[in-house]
């Protein structure tokens, strides 16, 4: 098993599993704070991701994508923290 | 396989681990805070390994240093949002679990500014019965 199989057919499907189980709790919430972590968590499960998919495939490049999208994810967390914060009760 | 390899997978796979533990934690913890607390750490723990695993497999010091540079990007934010997030959602009244024993910010946050009142309890004292 080479490790492009073992990234391939082992870590990108965990990894799935988890995203997975992130979306079901971003579905039910219970409240709005909730379903901003499981959305952070999605991004930081997407950063692992591309770190599995440039394994398996070689292509260096795609870790520029982690590296924004690492700080777009802070800058919407951030976004959603003070709207949660400053809006009326719902 | 040689050495490096081993490595690798052995980084990819403790951080793959991890992030799943993450993800089974913010379906199975009860309140906002457990499953801030499941998800945060563990997460921001899988994604250096899997980056770790990243700088080693490519053996290159300029992608070297992209990795290193995501990992400490992610150890500086994810605190900060996190904290960001639990104190809306504590300022929200996000209800604790039921079985929660002690939450030393009640009553120290003014809910209208949003600002945090420190130093010596100015409330009652402790509530409980001394120990026998």
């Amino acid at each position: 098993m080479t490790l492009h199989d073992l990234a391939l057919y082992l870590v990108l499907p965990l990894l799935g599993i988890a995203l997975l189980l992130a979306l079901w709790r971003l579905l039910r919430g219970p409240r709005t704070p909730d379903r901003v972590v499981a959305l952070d968590l999605m991004v930081t499960l997407g950063l692992g991701t591309i770190a599995g998919y440039a394994i398996a495939t070689d292509q260096a490049a795609l870790l520029d994508v982690a590296l924004v999208l690492a700080l777009i994810s802070f800058l919407g967390t951030t976004a959603f923290a003070y709207y949660l914060q400053r809006r009326p009760e719902a | 396989m040689t050495l490096i390899e081993g490595l690798t997978a052995l980084l990819l796979l403790t951080g793959a681990f991890f992030m799943l533990m993450g993800a089974v934690g913010i379906v199975r913890m009860p309140d906002l805070f457990m499953r801030m607390s499941a998800t945060t750490k563990s997460a921001t723990l899988g994604v250096s390994f899997m980056m770790l695993a990243v700088a080693l497999h490519f053996n290159d010091l300029a992608i070297g240093a992209r990795a290193l540079a995501t990992i400490l990007f992610v150890f500086l934010t994810a605190p900060i949002a996190a904290h960001m997030i639990a104190r809306a959602g504590y300022l929200r009244g996000v209800s604790l679990w039921q079985g929660t024993i002690s939450d030393e910010l009640q009553g120290r946050y003014d809910m209208e500014t949003g600002e945090l009142e420190s130093g010596t309890p100015a409330m009652a004292p402790p509530q409980g019965e001394p120990e026998d």
